[in-house]
């Protein structure tokens, strides 16, 4: 970087607005650079310092941070879908149609969001067998694998959940599949089949019922969750470095 | 400085290493230091700028993985025609699968539950949470007790046909009880074999076994769940 070039950058980062902003001057000493963490909101679940070793590609393959990142793809690319959708049979098909012929880039949003439905719920697979091979869920970290055990449900029922809006074919007969499992279970599976359909069988209000817990249920309850599961690394002594690679 | 003083002060001179502090260490009673991290970084920005860029990556290939692959569409919904076979989402077709071996209430009940039950218990389970190997102490009773078990989960898996669980699991236990037999300081592939964990055998038998079954219900079954071949 050219000396003229660092100098408007600093004096970019070194005013009233920008401390206004960040509440802090540019993160050039280690004090600012803990406030950077500490002082944000969004980047305050981080620890203020790691250990080197937990940065490592091979320690984490940041399965996690991608899980993460595709669960935030899917929230912007799920809000936008919303604005040309309509939870109602058979108008939620005539959607599908209208997002691939009518809208513009209808089809390439619907494309990124199915695919990043599909590749959390790897993601999130992988990342649960990957800190079970690194023993990551031993002590302390307990309770963190299990909250990690909900949240792949979550991401299960919320790619379930999403299977249906399409209302085609695939959609309406891979859940009459999934949902006649539920019946199975004896005393509790009837009415809990009853009561996430709204009926006895796939219609508007199974429709409805999968669009509210799609969009507002669950991403909610993996929000909460996905905090809890960040802070709690943190509370924890953040990510596990075996003693093989402590030698190293 | 007069003689009488009660501590000493300090000060950190690089600041681009530790934060600036400053230390009063009293004489009669001065701090300890249990451990000392030496490979920590600052966060801000080690971890930050990694992550943006593991960002920016799957971003890119997101987008151009949507450019060309379009998600599939069928014909609009229709509860009088059902598609032969219904296939549930690839990440059930394990599930459905096992439902085409089991009853019901084993493997659209029992199986699922206790497979969740067993994950969140992983933790909890601190008979080997140093990840020992399975025939390091008490090889004998170990060996008849795993036999035991793998004999009479095979039997149950005979009884339902289910061949491709009976086969998968043979040949997963066969390898585990090959550890046995084998004497330290081989081959570095036996060797690893030799050195794994029950927990580890354990997981390893669960995700092979999932694995096999979402395969095979994704590109192996046909009308009536009959086997098919892809390429025919």
């Amino acid at each position: 970087m050219s000396a003229s070039l660092q100098s408007t950058l600093k004096g970019f980062c070194n005013n009233r607005v920008w401390r206004s902003i960040f509440r802090r001057a540019p993160a050039r000493t280690n004090r600012t650079r803990s406030i950077a963490i500490f002082g944000n909101l969004f980047l305050h679940a981080l620890p203020v310092k790691v250990r080197e070793k937990s940065l490592r590609v091979r320690a984490t393959y940041y399965l996690g941070s991608f899980s993460f990142f595709l669960f935030v793809v899917l929230t912007l690319t799920g809000i936008m879908l919303m604005f040309y959708y309509h939870p109602a049979a058979p108008k939620a098909y005539n959607d599908m149609k209208d997002l691939r012929f009518v809208v513009s880039e209808g089809i390439f949003l619907r494309n990124l969001h199915r695919l990043a439905a599909q590749a959390m719920v790897l993601a999130v697979f992988w990342h649960m067998f990957h800190v079970f091979y690194r023993g990551g869920y031993k002590p302390p970290h307990e309770f963190n694998w299990v909250i990690g055990v909900v949240l792949l449900l979550l991401t299960l029922f919320l790619s379930y959940t999403g299977y249906l809006l399409p209302w085609d074919q695939l959609a309406f007969w891979a859940i009459t599949v999934g949902t006649n499992i539920i019946s199975y279970i004896p005393i509790l599976g009837k009415p809990t089949r009853f009561l996430l359909l709204g009926g006895h069988e796939i219609g508007e209000n199974a429709l409805l019922r999968f669009f509210v817990l799609h969009c507002v249920i669950l991403p909610l309850a993996m929000i909460v969750l996905i905090a809890l599961h960040f802070w709690r690394i943190q509370k924890d002594g953040g990510l596990t470095i075996r003693e093989s690679d402590e030698r190293k | 400085m007069s003689e009488n003083r009660k501590f000493e002060a300090g000060i950190g001179s690089d600041f681009s290493k530790d934060p600036v502090r400053i230390v009063f260490i009293t004489k009669k009673t001065s701090a300890k230091v249990r451990g000392v991290l030496r490979d920590q970084v600052m966060s801000y920005p080690h971890v930050v700028l990694r992550e943006i860029i593991a960002f920016e990556l799957l971003t890119i290939v997101l987008v151009l993985m949507a450019l060309f692959w379009d998600a599939p569409l069928e014909q609009l919904a229709n509860p009088l025609l059902t598609p032969n076979p219904a296939k549930a989402p690839w990440y059930f077709l394990g599930l459905q699968e096992l439902l085409h071996y089991f009853p019901p209430i084993v493997a659209g009940v029992l199986i699922p539950v206790l497979i969740i039950i067993g994950l969140v218990a992983i933790p909890y389970f601190d008979l080997n949470v140093k990840g020992e190997p399975l025939w390091n102490a008490r090889r004998t009773p170990r060996l008849r007790i795993f036999c035991g078990i793998v004999l009479i989960f095979l039997m149950f898996f005979g009884v339902y046909k289910a061949w491709s669980i009976f086969v998968t699991t043979a040949i997963i236990a066969a390898l585990a009880v090959a550890g046995y037999f084998v004497p330290a300081g081989r081959g570095s592939a036996i060797e690893y074999l030799r050195s794994r964990s029950l927990p580890w055998w354990l997981m390893t038998w669960f995700i092979i076994m999932a694995c096999i079954l979402t395969i095979i219900g994704t590109f192996f079954r046909g009308p009536g769940w009959s086997w098919v071949w892809p390429w025919r």
